[in-house]
């Protein structure tokens, strides 16, 4: 299983209803927007409350892995990365990736949002790499190959594919819009 | 202004008298459209807890200063935290002790009426999950039919009207609530019944139940006759009690019938649940009094909080015995079927003695409505 990196982590375990709520809602105000908070909780029933918080307060709900009595909760907090404007002059649209994808051409799908994003929902057989680890891990890459970089909104790829371009990618497509509105085959825990 | 709890007792009074009651049920929008407390004349509202931890102002306005506030929510501590800001906003508020945990497990002992020489049937109403489970006493001796797991409440009450119990009968082996019968039997030293085709894997020893059978209690002999009526399950009996009353399990309820598919067989049992309901209850007189195991809906309480009705009107006013082509009564149980009930294949297997979880996962398993019926 692939190890999720989270930036803070809250433990609200043996805490009852609502605390573990109160408590992430003081984490995620604190944190940074894009960064991901992972809250440790023993109340069973704070899976759906987290997760319908989220989508009222605008944030990322990713999912939740079970421990033992452990539950695990992943959210992303909220950024405006959506309204960027996206510089990376190769873009493709999700169906068009899905087309490639479907036809079995050989090509690379990049992941380059957090670990945390990715595990739960993901192209199969699509490489994580997130934005902030590119420059260290992009010897993983081959220059050689066709990567099609994909992320949330098609914000993070655009970064990441501008990043490979400077470092003498030319194969690079940015995916547009990305796994916000993706409808092909995924996987995930 | 002030906050006090509510009991679930005090909430079950005011459905039984269709009081009014203005419901803020704070627990997140999929638990609430799933299940909420249900009375006549109650009015609710529905927000999160989690969208007024910044403050109850916006809400204000969507609360009526004329009736009496509820707050509910999953275990009560968001309700606490929702009505002590509420209170502090200058209203008069009550959260529900327990929240929506207490409320599922609460029952409401009704007497159903008295039977010959001094007997008596009672009615056990789970009034949140919509389960029913029955005493009938008989000079010191009782029998209970369909106990729940909160089996302290029929110890109690048995040791309170001065009843011992003797008999303890399942009509059907349950999917959507855990049975509390077989340790109410240890706890007694009952005889534990179970018809014999749905107990063929459990892992206890019982007393098969089988048509035709009569239990008897006390020295004035009440008669529990047994008559087997397949279809919900392929074991389920129903029972005529002083040849007045109709325990008919999860086969016939007051404004539905019994789904033939929690065991995974709805194809298979239709002809049992038809031939039950069209023929078996045929035979039987309409001036029984149907006493079911469940109800679905708050409207099939009558004015006094029992569930029950005569056969005869039955007959003419509930669908499912209406549908004269058989082909009709086939599409209507096994197809388009509400979701089956929480957890339904665990609550099966703790029945069966399979599984021992826990008290707290037990709870869990039954969460939510029950969904034994269809209209």
């Amino acid at each position: 299983m692939e190890n999720i990196k989270a930036n803070v982590i809250l433990n609200a375990k043996g805490l009852a209803c609502p605390t573990p709520i109160v408590k992430t809602k003081r984490a995620m105000k604190d944190l940074e927007a894009g960064l991901v908070l992972e809250v440790q909780a023993t109340d069973k029933g704070s899976k759906a409350d987290m997760k319908a918080w989220a989508e009222s307060t605008g944030h990322q709900y990713l999912g939740t892995l079970e421990e033992g009595q452990v539950l695990k909760h992943y959210l992303r907090k909220s950024s405006q990365d959506e309204t960027l404007e996206k510089k990376h002059p190769l873009v493709i649209t999700n169906d068009e990736l899905e087309a490639k994808l479907e036809a079995n051409e050989k090509i690379v799908v990049l992941d380059v949002r957090e670990t945390a994003e990715y595990v739960f929902n993901h192209i199969p057989k699509a490489i994580s790499i997130p934005l902030g680890e590119l420059d260290d891990r992009i010897r993983q890459l081959n220059k050689e190959e066709e990567i099609y970089v994909v992320c949330r909104t098609g914000s993070r790829s655009d970064l990441a594919a501008q990043r490979l371009a400077e470092k003498g990618f030319t194969n690079v497509v940015n995916v547009v819009p990305g796994m916000s509105k993706w409808s092909g085959k995924t996987t995930g825990i | 202004m002030t906050m006090k709890a509510m009991s679930s007792k005090e909430v079950t009074q005011k459905i039984f008298n269709k009081q009014e009651l203005f419901i803020l049920d704070v627990r997140n929008e999929s638990d609430f459209k799933d299940w909420k407390i249900e009375g006549e004349n109650f009015e609710y509202l529905n927000i999160p807890y989690f969208e007024l931890l910044d403050g109850v102002e916006e809400i204000l306005g969507k609360i009526p200063a004329n009736k009496e506030v509820l707050v509910v929510c999953a275990k009560e501590g968001s309700s606490v935290m929702v009505a002590d800001m509420l209170s502090d906003a200058g209203l008069n508020v009550s959260y529900l002790k327990g929240g929506m945990k207490a409320w599922s497990e609460h029952l409401e002992p009704v007497k159903v009426g008295d039977l010959k020489d001094g007997g008596e049937l009672y009615q056990f109403v789970r009034i949140g999950k919509g389960c029913l489970s029955y005493m009938v006493v008989s000079n010191g001796e009782a029998a209970l039919i369909d106990a729940t797991r909160m089996t302290d409440v029929y110890l109690e009450f048995a040791n309170k009207i001065g009843a011992k119990i003797t008999h303890v009968i399942d009509t059907h082996l349950h999917a959507d609530h855990i049975s509390g019968g077989r340790r109410i039997a240890e706890k007694t030293g009952a005889a534990y019944w179970l018809p014999p085709k749905d107990a063929t894997e459990v892992t206890f020893s019982y007393q098969p139940l089988e048509d035709g059978n009569d239990v008897e209690i006390g020295s004035v002999k009440i008669n529990i006759h047994a008559l087997y009526s397949p279809g919900h399950t392929i074991g389920s009996t129903s029972f005529i009690v002083d040849e007045k009353y109709l325990l008919s399990g999860d086969i016939l309820f007051i404004d539905s019938i019994g789904r033939p598919d929690l065991a995974g067989l709805a194809q298979d049992w239709v002809g049992d649940l038809r031939e039950s309901l069209y023929k078996r209850y045929r035979e039987l007189s309409e001036e029984l009094i149907v006493l079911p195991a469940h109800f679905m809906i708050i409207e099939e309480l009558n004015d006094d909080g029992i569930v029950s009705e005569k056969l005869g009107t039955l007959f003419t006013k509930n669908h499912g015995l209406n549908i004269e082509d058989e082909n009709e009564f086939r599409k209507l149980v096994t197809e388009n079927l509400p979701p089956q009930p929480n957890a339904y294949q665990e609550i099966r297997k703790t029945n069966m003695g399979k599984i021992n979880p826990d008290e707290e996962k037990q709870r869990e398993m039954e969460i939510g409505p029950n969904r034994c019926a269809v209209r």
